[in-house]
């Protein structure tokens, strides 16, 4: 990747890369070893010394049925806020596809969850899902549901995957709707010749079409649901209640900073590192290919 | 379009149309909520429509004592942090991965490949993962409580650098063969060449950043700790956590306004570069 045609070797690119090189090196990959060296230190109950323990840490994690529950959450956490706000854009993409003239107003007008932070979405949720003063448990309450997040714990979950899920639906769009835009028209026309109806031209035409977007997509969701998240479930739920919207994130914060954990919070983050690792490269092995039409 | 099915056509705009009604909702009953008074935001069922108590609030929130029973910097304290990180972040970052872009492209030197997958690496590390061990060395390097602990951190890119490069990559040669004939030194090549042509990426960039800097959440929670210090992001947990006692809602709402008012403009009236941003860092 050097270009042909390049300046010879100087002090000056050292300085160039330095910033760039000091700062990963200080707050990247020295707090990453630590977290690694932790991950196989043990403290005794006052904190005061600490000792080797191996991988000790990881099998107390493994047998921890805390973390094992909260694994099985985050898993389920993420699966359905990929999977709503993802059907939910794709299907407001294949409309929007079809608009001529206006098309851009509306994609004003649905990409600003984007701008929203986390934590703020998750206050607008929790205000409209208040059990005695908001919207939605007023609502319920005719249909003869009673509403209270705090005390259940589905309910809980379902507040916070809407949330999430709201926040990703703008970004999802914009890939949906570029992706069919990118479709030649012609294929879409020699479909309509054939006699397929839009529906049928949706599935059997654009749905396969922009298959690659939609794993793109896919990995890109799951990576937010399992570490952007955070600010949701902080502002909403605090993990609760008892546990049951405690995500992995969660989990690592809660049990190094509130709970002061330091080796056990270090091995949650060096099996979260691994996890990062693992979709990073599934992101640039199969994603990074390009689908010729 | 292929077919001309009027009916459809009306139908289609009914879908999309009810699609942005569902994700403007939230946004909507925020505003709502912000222009009430705090009596009418205690009783169920919330309003639907505006009231008339927008512009008080807005005096309330930004420059009163915010929230009353809690000890929170004014608003636009928070406001003006907030900002001071976001630029710092964005263009922190937009400056050190140029120039490093420009040194792994440009320059032939040992150990090129290694810093390039050094930077690499920061992809594969974020804050999440590793909050405990950074936070000690925030707390080493006595940065806590300050804008250099705050944006510094942040700023290394692995994408932005990864970004840059591609853009240099589509330079032609020609242009640093011309350049060099008429007598122009490296950094010369770099401030009047490369810098205007990569002009409009840099100012994709930006607005992904400055969004991305802007809603830091988890970062400024954990380093500061003094309220001068809050960003307006952080506030609203603070605000939240103390409604249940006392709850205010108007004001509350306000603030998550105001927090979340700078990028939506910044998305919105920077339209087509956002999207270019967007689909050219993350691909």
């Amino acid at each position: 990747m050097l270009k042909r045609v390049h300046f010879p070797s100087s002090p000056l690119p050292y300085l160039l890369v330095a910033p760039q090189v000091i700062i990963t090196l200080v707050f990247f990959v020295w707090p990453a070893s630590q977290a690694l060296f932790q991950s196989f230190l043990m403290e005794d109950a006052f904190g005061l010394s600490s000792e080797f323990v191996g991988l000790e840490n990881f099998q107390l994690l493994l047998e921890d049925e805390q973390y094992l529950n909260s694994f099985g959450r985050t898993i389920f956490f993420s699966f359905f806020v990929a999977g709503l706000s993802m059907s939910f854009a794709l299907i407001l993409a294949a409309f929007a596809d079809r608009i001529i003239k206006g098309a851009t107003t509306y994609r004003t007008l649905l990409i600003w969850p984007y701008a929203v932070a986390p934590v703020l979405a998750g206050a607008l949720w929790l205000f409209m899902f208040n059990p005695t003063l908001g919207v939605f448990p007023y609502l319920l309450n005719f249909m003869g549901i009673q509403w209270n997040h705090y005390l259940n714990g589905d309910q809980a979950m379902f507040l916070v995957i809407m949330a999430a899920a709201w926040k990703q639906v703008a970004y999802n769009f914009l890939f949906y709707l570029a992706a069919m835009q990118s479709i030649p028209r012609s294929i879409i026309e020699a479909g309509a010749i054939d006699g397929a109806g839009p529906m049928q031209r949706f599935w059997t035409l654009v749905f396969p079409l922009i298959a690659p977007t939609t794993f793109f997509l896919l990995v890109v969701n799951i990576v937010y649901a399992f570490f952007d998240t955070f600010g949701i479930i902080h502002a909403v739920t605090q993990g609760g209640p008892a546990g049951s919207t405690t995500i992995l994130i969660y989990k690592v914060f809660n049990d190094g900073f509130v709970g002061l954990d330091l080796g056990g919070s270090a091995a949650q983050s060096v099996v979260l590192m691994f996890l990062v690792i693992a979709m990073t490269v599934i992101q640039f092995r199969y994603v990074e290919k390009k689908v010729d039409y | 379009m292929i077919e001309n099915r009027p009916i459809f056509t009306f139908l289609t705009h009914c879908v999309v149309l009810l699609g942005v009604l569902l994700v403007a909702l939230p946004i909507w009953i925020t505003f709502v909520a912000a222009s009430h008074d705090e009596v009418r935001m205690l009783q169920s069922p919330m309003p639907m429509l505006p009231g008339p108590y927008l512009w008080d609030n807005l005096q309330k929130t930004l420059f009163g004592a915010g929230l009353s029973g809690t000890e929170t910097a004014p608003v636009w304290r928070m406001l003006l942090n907030s900002l001071v990180m976001a630029l710092g972040i964005s263009l922190g970052k937009i400056a050190i991965s140029l120039t490093s872009a420009y040194a792994i492209i440009y320059f032939k030197f040992p150990f090129r490949m290694g810093f390039f997958w050094l930077i690499f690496i920061t992809l594969m590390l974020p804050v999440e993962v590793r909050i405990l061990p950074t936070f000690e060395v925030i707390a080493n390097l006595n940065l806590l409580n300050s804008y250099w602990g705050l944006t510094i951190p942040l700023i290394a890119s692995a994408t932005a650098t990864f970004m840059f490069r591609q853009v240099f990559l589509t330079i032609p040669d020609e242009m640093l063969e011309s350049a060099r004939i008429d007598g122009a030194g490296p950094m010369r090549f770099f401030w009047d060449i490369l810098l205007p042509l990569s002009r409009t990426n840099i100012a994709a960039l930006f607005v992904i950043l400055f969004i991305y800097g802007w809603n830091q959440y988890l970062w400024p929670l954990l380093i500061t700790t003094d309220t001068d210090m809050t960003t307006i992001v952080m506030s609203i947990k603070q605000m939240l956590e103390a409604a249940e006692q006392s709850p205010q809602w108007n004001i509350i709402m306000m603030t998550a306004m105001l927090a979340m008012l700078p990028p939506i403009i910044v998305v919105i009236t920077m339209q087509k570069l956002f999207v270019k941003g967007l689909t050219e860092t993350d691909k």
